[in-house]
């Protein structure tokens, strides 16, 4: 098996005018989870459809679980899940036939595709309805059979463009769940497209982070947050005199300290412990009423790369 | 491929299928074609309705009626529907997608003009048997099997073209009316010709050999149902059936 389930190498696809993706260069380890972030029309559901070989790149390559999009696009779909923007259920249709005729695209033999179809209705609450057509359903349970579509045949890669988008937020959760069951158990890899960031720094191994079609960070989400900015104590209390706060301007794991009011906001080095600087104040006579720890948020971080990229662009303007 | 071809079919038979639930949602429609073909026209016609070539036009088309009916919808409907795109993110080839939109509605035409056949059969030995079977002589019969599996191909090779490049279903439907009509000038031109030329016409028309000028016909229309193919192959392009969608 191949270390990488994907590569690409300055991926890019031109519309005419516009640029859509711009020399996208990633590698998606196999077996984990990435997290691909972006506002609309950053370039997400484009690189879906380059690395499944449904658009042809304008510039670069891709390769998928070791195929090549362009000229092994056949065999690249064959073996991947998809549940894209559009859940892409036949409304007409029941659930069960739904499943029925991708079960034979996928051609599962015969006694394993009752069994299979069982076996996902089942665990997504969906099995007594499975006679009824779609049509009538809340786009939550749509959303879930979509995803059982998609998993239908066991991909070894799975790609998922905002899939908990209409779900409650306890089915939204059991997905979350289901997916790093996969990945865990089964070693499935999976492409996530979201704007969902709490749910990407949950589920995801690596993010990358696109705005118009310009990846501006790609890392684990750990290396995204410090990448960001390092941890802060706020701390509220009286009795921060200037030669305190001179005293905490000395020590080499505080990068700066600043008073307003009866706040104090110390920008701490990263890994620092916290109890030895309290003490310190304390001893120094100042009274401390509360402390807050804060790291920056993979919110912090995507709004921060987003807004930054925006700025330069406009200057470039 | 043959395989995945019949599961295309499978699919589209059943939502064509869904789609017609109950008699408001078009099996009335069905019903009528049929009992106007298969039992008023037969009634009315006697026994000779078997043999007259005037049959053979009626036959051919039926078909043409009713593949235009449904393959506006296979590409066009499911662009609009957002499932054309999960469908080409699946393993089918373009091929097996292609055929299996084209299989499934030669076949809902063709196959209710055969049961449309055997139900003028019936109703003309009930009617004018008088205890003997009755059949189509077997150069007609051929000819009208034939004949209306070459039609609706034709119906379905242009219904598929217009429906891949129409952003819609209505719009791929008023094209394939336009096309329908186009078809029908000839006719509607006839009448309005100078007496003589209408008489030349009508002097060659005699003059042929309707054996060779149905051969011949046969012969153009298959040519012309591969040269459709063709097109709908060369057509068929994942890309931009992507990039069309709303």
């Amino acid at each position: 098996m191949s270390l990488y389930a994907i590569r690409t190498e300055r991926l890019s696809r031109d519309f005419t005018a516009v640029r859509a993706l711009d020399e996208l260069s990633i590698e998606v380890a196999t077996g984990s989870v990435f997290g691909f972030l972006g506002p609309n029309g950053a370039g997400k559901t484009t690189t879906i459809r380059l690395l499944l070989g449904l658009l042809e790149p304008t510039r670069g390559r891709a390769e998928v679980l070791g195929l090549d999009t362009q000229t092994q696009a056949d065999s690249v779909r064959m073996q991947c899940g998809a549940l894209l923007e559009h859940n892409g259920l036949y409304e007409r249709l029941s659930a069960e036939d739904n499943l029925q005729f991708y079960s034979k695209v996928w051609r599962l033999p015969s006694p394993d595709r009752q069994v299979r179809i069982k076996e996902l209705l089942t665990h997504l609450d969906l099995w007594e309805r499975r006679k009824e057509p779609v049509v009538n359903w809340s786009r939550g349970m749509k959303q879930k059979l979509a995803m059982a579509r998609a998993l239908l045949h066991r991909p070894a890669l799975l790609f998922l463009d905002e899939p908990t988008a209409g779900l409650d937020p306890a089915a939204a959760a059991k997905l979350r769940d289901d997916l790093a069951d996969l990945v865990e158990q089964e070693g499935v890899t999976v492409f996530l497209n979201t704007h969902n960031l709490a749910e990407a720094e949950r589920l995801c191994h690596q993010i990358g982070i696109i705005r118009q079609g310009k990846l501006l960070a790609d890392g684990a989400p750990s290396e995204l947050r410090a990448q960001a900015g390092n941890p802060q104590l706020i701390i509220t209390g009286k009795g921060f005199t200037p030669q305190v706060i001179q005293q905490l301007l000395d020590r080499v794991e505080v990068l700066s300290a600043d008073l307003q009011d009866h706040h104090l906001t110390i920008q701490l080095a990263d890994g620092v412990e916290t109890a030895a600087l309290v003490s310190m104040l304390v001893g120094s006579g100042a009274q401390v009423e509360e402390v807050i720890k804060t790291h920056s948020s993979l919110e912090d971080v995507f709004l921060g790369l987003v807004n930054e990229d925006k700025d330069i662009s406009e200057d470039v303007r | 491929m043959i395989t995945d071809i019949l599961t295309m079919m499978w699919k589209e038979a059943r939502e064509l299928f869904a789609q017609r639930t109950g008699l408001r949602g078009g099996w009335i429609g069905l019903l009528v074609l049929i009992a106007v073909f298969g039992v008023l026209m037969p009634l009315q016609s006697g026994a000779e309705w078997l043999s007259a070539p005037t049959t053979i036009l009626l036959w051919a088309w039926v078909p043409f009626i009713l593949v235009n009916s449904v393959v506006a919808d296979s590409f066009a409907g499911e662009r609009e529907r957002h499932t054309l795109e999960t469908l080409l993110a699946s393993r089918l080839s373009d091929r097996a997608i292609l055929f299996g939109k084209i299989g499934a509605a030669i076949v809902y035409g063709w196959g209710i003009t055969l049961i449309g056949l055997l139900v003028a059969l019936v109703t003309i030995n009930i009617a004018h048997g008088e205890g003997e079977l009755l059949l189509f002589p077997l150069q007609i019969g051929v000819t009208i099997v034939s004949l209306s599996f070459l039609i609706a191909w034709l119906a379905a090779g242009l219904g598929i073209l217009v429906s891949l490049r129409a952003a819609s279903v209505r719009q791929a439907q008023q094209t394939l009316s336009l096309a329908f009509l186009f078809l029908f000038i000839p006719l509607f031109l006839l009448p309005l010709l100078p007496d003589s030329l209408r008489d030349e016409v009508s002097r060659l028309v005699s003059g042929l050999d309707f054996q060779v000028l149905g051969i011949a016909f046969i012969a153009s229309l298959l040519t012309v149902d591969l040269v459709l193919l063709a097109a709908a192959m060369k057509l068929f392009n994942r890309a931009r059936l992507i990039l069309s969608q709303p």
